[in-house]
């Protein structure tokens, strides 16, 4: 039984009791304590069911790297599934519930698959797609579906209550990582000035020196952190974060870190969570070491945890896991639990060591103290049902014949221990494997580097392979000083700490337990707790001819859960090694990736979610339109009124009315989000030539032209229309989505391929609100508005002119998107709702009412003029839309011109813009639509030869009209064809010119 | 949101010139009009009404009261006829922001990824770049005093990602 012991525990406060429930039961915590340490110290060994074979699982760590301990927290709208207890910092009123079990985590009928796991080999998921059909649809996909994941999903109407955040932060120094390596490094890095912000990933500084035994400085570990972190805060220059991990590390010192701050508060203000985006000079991880679990049958039992979990449960939260711990280890290091534990009053039965020597200090000093040392033992499996109840012995040199039981109530487990080199390598670091303390440490002559070619990541301290407090230090001092110079920032040498910890001897890789364990011992000795991968596993699919690490992590699952293989990577790459015979630097590692540990999916978002979600561009008139009526739609980032209803009025009504009153008396569109783009200088026309495929050097000031602009490839992407101002300058319309994009474009050209034309631009598309008043009246409201003579000699048609209409300064163009009489009025965007409001008041008995976007596309469509995103989509050419009379047949050269001239684009059969007339005149086409003709093709499908580009309802003249791009359109005149839209539903349409309405174009040229 | 106060400014009048800003014709006209001296890269300068801010390596901002953009616009063109140049007004085009308050530098720096430290960025310094999903540029007016131009549209957006930024407790206290 684990229980809190009566005294100890540097990081709980026991005078601040907290209560907490879990799967029901309330229960009491400490201040400081994690969920973990809370759980344990309440007897709670076992804490959840394994994913696969729904084992019983306890605590194996006590950091980021715990595999088993993953817990459904909270509840409603705050409820978050697979949050790790060994980072769960205990809150008063916290609610946890165990995952991956049913009906409860101590009777669980999923058990079952643990005895049919003969049937779950490496690679089940893969195998079951060699069987029948049927029996993936069937059988497998219902059981796998039914057993994946491990939390619950969070209600479907659950919404997050918390806020989040970015912040974007520059400094010379990261240093990732707050024990003594951390801290030593950023003494060092900041000695000469230098701006230095250390993050760490727990809410107390120090990390392993609070447990273990190393005095630094003659003072005990956790006094030193104390003295160190008071000092670091007196630096100007030098920040400390808690609760901040180091997530990611990026190219040119890009770095994510991940800072929970209201985790372990709920309901305190400021946001949960914070994604800091650093730009660092240099970066240095002092991210420490993970400890290896040993690879024993039954290694998974409740009850089997790494010794320095043990060390950490007993020293820093004053928990006992267990009266009696069966130490088991390959290392000297793995020595100091047990001085932990003889020190907390608790028994240590036995210290099996599978050296077959050991003569070490720390193991000469256990002996002292009369504990049973064995050398060249191990365990041949740990034994019981949901909990450990003995240690089974054995040879570690045999196959496992147990040579006596031990009884204990905790197995401390020690393979040796496995920097971590996650951030190291997420930008390219690479390893080396170090024989002698048998692990993967970073190598320094291969480093992240940055543009320069330098490096720009280094490492300290355990981080770098510097095992042993006194090498960790001696190498994050000169870490810290290293970066300082390489900035030119270096300081005075500070005096490095002195470390006063015995010395270790040499450690002994141990991957399998005992050495020559059998089928049945290896299917139990486990290597992935999370994923359930066992070494036979591995072993299987080395077999099965998976022998790149990468394949096998795939095959097997190994290190796919969610602590992303923290336990199990090297031990697993080491079983391979072994199986394909290959030594171990030859398998490798797998890739690391960021996140280092899971972060949330509100951090990642920040501010961005509801209002702050996407921005919605508005216009100048966009409170009146909200205020009277108007239905929105989303225009590129804008949003604009798709028509403007009527009290009780249906949107579809309101767009036939729309549509008829503009046609018959006269309608107001805010037409602002149009592109406005300014270009002007000496070659200002002969740049417009290059960028247009019509001729703009033509057109005479005061005068507009209709102009369109294609990709190199020859493409229609924008079109609009051009007045030109004056000699030397320009306004370009563009589409509304198209502004940036143009303006981008004509930027680009001009800066990367045409810099010797003397052409500026300048995006004046947010200066003006531009109106539309579009009718046969349209006239009689801007005279009524007055200051400006808009007669058909003063302003004909394709004509603009400029003064004040009302008083308000204004432009007005004389161009026509309807084939009505029509007015574009630009007025200053802080104006625009007044002039908006004088245009209604001054035609109100003329019948004036505003319009929307659908009733434009509509009366465009009886035009037959073109939409850019309908008739084209990117593979579209002027010619295929019978606009080839802007296509200018003089001009040397313009953006697509060449493309244009290549066979294909010239082929008679492709798409051509047709209208289409619908045999059934109120039957309407769906957009979309594809005609289709003759034999079907060889795989079965119709013979598609084009598609429904615009398809209305003309209430103008009362029928449906659509437009196409039809295959050979242009000479499909008067063809009926034939568009299937549904079972045994074809609506026939006959191929007519697009042009439905006006041919001549009488009813603009008024 | 005790810690930063943000108002929207009045109407401001802006202009957009782009020429070759190492002409001195055209440098004596902007510091004629201004009374400042001429923008290095990334400054902005100020005297009395009047600014000029350095926009690109071709482009300058000037801001003055509202009333006398339109005139200053003719006013500019007709001193620069003999330089190939573009000037514009802008000043309906932008939406002005003040905010001011110890922990100004912090809520800026929840959207716009530069160094707002106050070892990098002081009075004097403009920076074009973005808040949160769009682009804007801000300037120091004092040391707790910044402003920051959005395009009009997104005017929303802007104010309601400052007051969300300025939200009491909020603020890392990073600076």
């Amino acid at each position: 039984m684990s229980t809190r012991l009566a005294t100890g525990g540097v990081l709980i406060d026991r005078t601040a009791p907290v209560h907490f429930t879990f799967n029901g039961q309330k229960h009491r915590a400490f201040q400081g304590d994690t969920l973990a340490s809370a759980l344990l110290a309440n007897g709670h060994r076992m804490v959840g069911r394994s994913f696969k074979y729904h084992r019983p699982r306890g605590l194996v760590a006590a950091g980021v790297e715990e595999p088993n301990a993953l817990m459904n927290l909270g509840f409603g709208d705050t409820f978050e599934p697979n949050q790790r207890a060994t980072t769960t910092e205990v809150f008063e009123g916290l609610t946890a519930r165990s995952q991956n079990h049913w009906p409860s985590l101590r009777f669980d009928v999923g058990a079952i698959n643990a005895r049919l796991s003969r049937f779950l080999p490496a690679g089940f998921y893969y195998k079951t797609f060699l069987q029948p059909r049927a029996a993936w649809k069937h059988l497998f996909e219902p059981v796998i579906r039914q057993s994946a994941g491990l939390g619950a999903a969070p209600a479907a109407e659950a919404r997050d209550p918390d806020t989040y955040e970015h912040f974007y932060a520059y400094t010379d120094v990261l240093v990732i990582g707050g024990g003594v390596a951390g801290l030593t490094a950023a003494r060092g890095a900041a000695g000469g000035g230098a701006q230095v912000l250390l993050i760490e990933q727990t809410a107390a500084l120090g990390g392993r020196a609070l447990v273990d035994g190393a005095q630094i400085d003659g003072l005990e570990g956790p006094d030193w952190v104390a003295r160190t972190g008071a000092g670091l805060d007196q630096l100007p220059n030098l920040r400390v974060r808690t609760r901040t991990m180091g997530a990611g590390i990026y190219d040119h010192g890009y770095v994510l870190a991940y800072e929970r701050l209201t985790d372990h508060a709920p309901g305190a203000p400021g946001p949960r969570h914070r994604l800091w985006r650093i730009r660092a000079k240099h970066i240095i991880t002092a991210t420490g070491a993970i400890e290896r679990p040993l690879a024993f049958a039954g290694n998974d039992l409740p009850g089997v945890m790494l010794a320095s979990a043990v060390r950490d449960y007993v020293g820093l939260y004053g928990v006992s896991p267990g009266d009696r711990t069966v130490l088991v280890t390959n290392n000297d290091d793995a020595y100091r639990t047990a001085l932990t534990l003889l020190d907390a009053g608790l028994t240590v039965p036995a210290i099996l060591d599978a050296r077959p020597q050991v003569t070490g200090a720390l193991p000469d000093e256990l002996r002292a103290r009369g504990v049973r040392v064995e050398a060249g033992r191990g365990l041949a499996k740990a034994m019981g049902t949901t909990h450990v109840t003995h240690a089974a012995v054995c040879a570690q040199a045999g196959e496992g014949a147990v040579l006596e039981t031990i009884a204990c109530e905790c197995i401390a487990m020690s393979g040796g221990w496995s920097p971590a080199v996650h951030l190291w390598s997420h930008c390219g670091g690479k390893l080396t494997w170090d024989d002698a303390q048998a692990l993967f440490r970073p190598d320094p002559a291969r480093a992240p580097t940055g543009a320069d070619g330098k490096p720009f990541v280094s490492t300290a301290g355990a981080a770098s392979g510097a095992l042993h407090a006194t090498e960790a230090v001696e190498d994050a001092a000169k870490a810290g000083q290293t970066v300082a110079a390489s900035l030119g920032q270096d300081g005075p040498e500070p005096a490095l700490a002195a470390v006063n910890a015995p010395p270790e001897a040499p450690i002994k890789p141990v991957w399998l337990m005992p050495q020559g364990a059998g089928t049945e011992l290896r299917a139990k000795a486990f290597l992935d707790f999370q994923n359930d991968v066992k070494v036979s596993d591995v072993q299987l699919a080395a077999q099965e001819g998976f022998e790149s690490v990468e394949h096998a992590k795939r095959y097997t699952t190994l290190g796919m859960a969610t602590d992303q293989g923290k336990l199990s990577n090297i031990n697993g790459l080491a079983i391979l090694s072994d199986a394909l015979g290959q030594p171990i630097p030859q398998t490798g590692t797998t890739t690391f990736r960021p996140p280092y540990t899971p972060i949330s999916m509100g951090g990642i978002a920040g501010e961005a979610r509801g209002a702050l979600f996407k921005p919605t561009r508005k216009t100048p008139i966009d409170t009146w339109l909200d205020a009277n009526g108007a239905h929105w739609e989303p225009v590129a980032d804008w949003r604009r009124p798709y028509a403007i209803r009527r009290q009780g009025e249906s949107v579809a009504s309101a767009v036939r009315r729309e549509i008829l009153n503009t046609r018959g008396n006269v309608g107001l569109l805010d037409a602002s989000t149009l592109g406005k783009i300014l270009v002007k200088g000496p070659d200002a026309a002969k740049f417009l030539d290059l960028i247009y495929t019509n001729m703009m050097s033509s057109l005479k000031p005061g005068r507009c032209r209709y102009g369109l602009m294609c990709t190199e490839n020859g493409f229609l992407f924008d079109d609009g229309v051009v007045a030109r101002l004056s000699e030397d300058s320009f306004l370009c319309h563009t589409t509304s989505g198209g502004s940036d994009r143009v303006h981008g474009w004509m930027e680009e050209w001009l800066q990367t391929e045409w810099w010797d034309l003397q052409v500026y631009t300048a995006n004046l598309t947010e200066q003006f609100a531009q109106i539309a008043v579009v009718g046969p009246k349209a006239r009689q409201v801007l005279e009524r508005l007055g200051g400006l003579d808009v007669s058909r000699d003063a302003l004909p048609f394709m004509g603009w002119a400029e003064g004040s209409l009302s008083q308000i300064p204004a432009r007005v163009f004389r161009i026509s998107f309807s084939g009505e009489l029509s007015y574009e009025v630009a007025v200053p965007a802080g104006r625009g709702l007044e002039f908006w409001e004088k245009c209604l008041d001054a035609g109100a008995d003329l019948g004036i009412q505003p319009y929307g976007t659908e009733a434009l596309h509509v009366m465009r469509a009886e035009k037959g003029f073109i939409m850019i995103g309908d008739e084209t989509d990117g593979t579209v050419t002027p010619h295929d839309l019978n606009l080839s009379w802007a296509v200018s047949k003089k001009k040397d050269d313009f953006i697509g011109k060449r493309a244009m001239e290549r066979s294909y684009l010239n082929a008679p059969d492709r798409k051509q813009l047709v209208g289409l007339a619908t045999l059934e005149s109120k039957t309407v086409l769906p957009d979309g639509a594809h005609a289709v003709e003759g034999a079907k093709k060889v795989n079965g499908m119709e013979n598609m030869i084009g598609h429904v580009t615009s398809t209305y309802y003309s209430p103008t003249l009362d029928r449906s009209i659509a437009m196409g791009l039809i295959k050979g359109g242009a000479r499909r005149m008067g063809q009926i064809l034939e568009f299937p839209v549904d079972k045994g539903v074809t609506i026939k349409a006959r191929v007519v010119d697009p042009v439905f309405l006006d041919k001549e174009g009488a009813r603009q040229d008024v | 949101m005790s810690e930063v106060t943000i108002t929207r400014a009045p109407a401001t009048g802006m202009i957009t010139l782009r020429g070759d800003l190492s002409n001195v014709a055209l440098q004596t006209a902007v510091t004629t009009l201004t009374g400042t001296g001429f923008p290095q890269q990334r400054e902005i300068l100020h005297e009395g009404e009047r600014s000029v801010a350095w926009m690109a390596p071709d482009e300058l901002l000037l801001l003055l009261p509202h009333a006398e953009a339109q005139a200053t616009v003719a006013q500019l063109s007709q001193s620069l006829t003999d330089i190939p140049h573009l000037v514009a007004e802008v000043s309906d085009a932008r939406s002005l922001f003040r905010l001011s308050g110890p922990g100004v530098r912090e809520v800026l720096a929840k959207g716009a990824p530069i160094d707002l430290s106050p070892m990098a960025f002081q009075p004097r310094h403009i920076r074009r770049t973005r808040l949160g999903q769009v682009a804007a540029a801000l300037w120091m007016v004092d040391a707790d005093t910044f402003c920051l131009i959005c395009f009009r549209s997104v005017t929303e957006y802007v104010d309601t990602f400052l007051a969300t930024a300025a939200r009491e407790g909020s603020l890392p206290n990073h600076f």
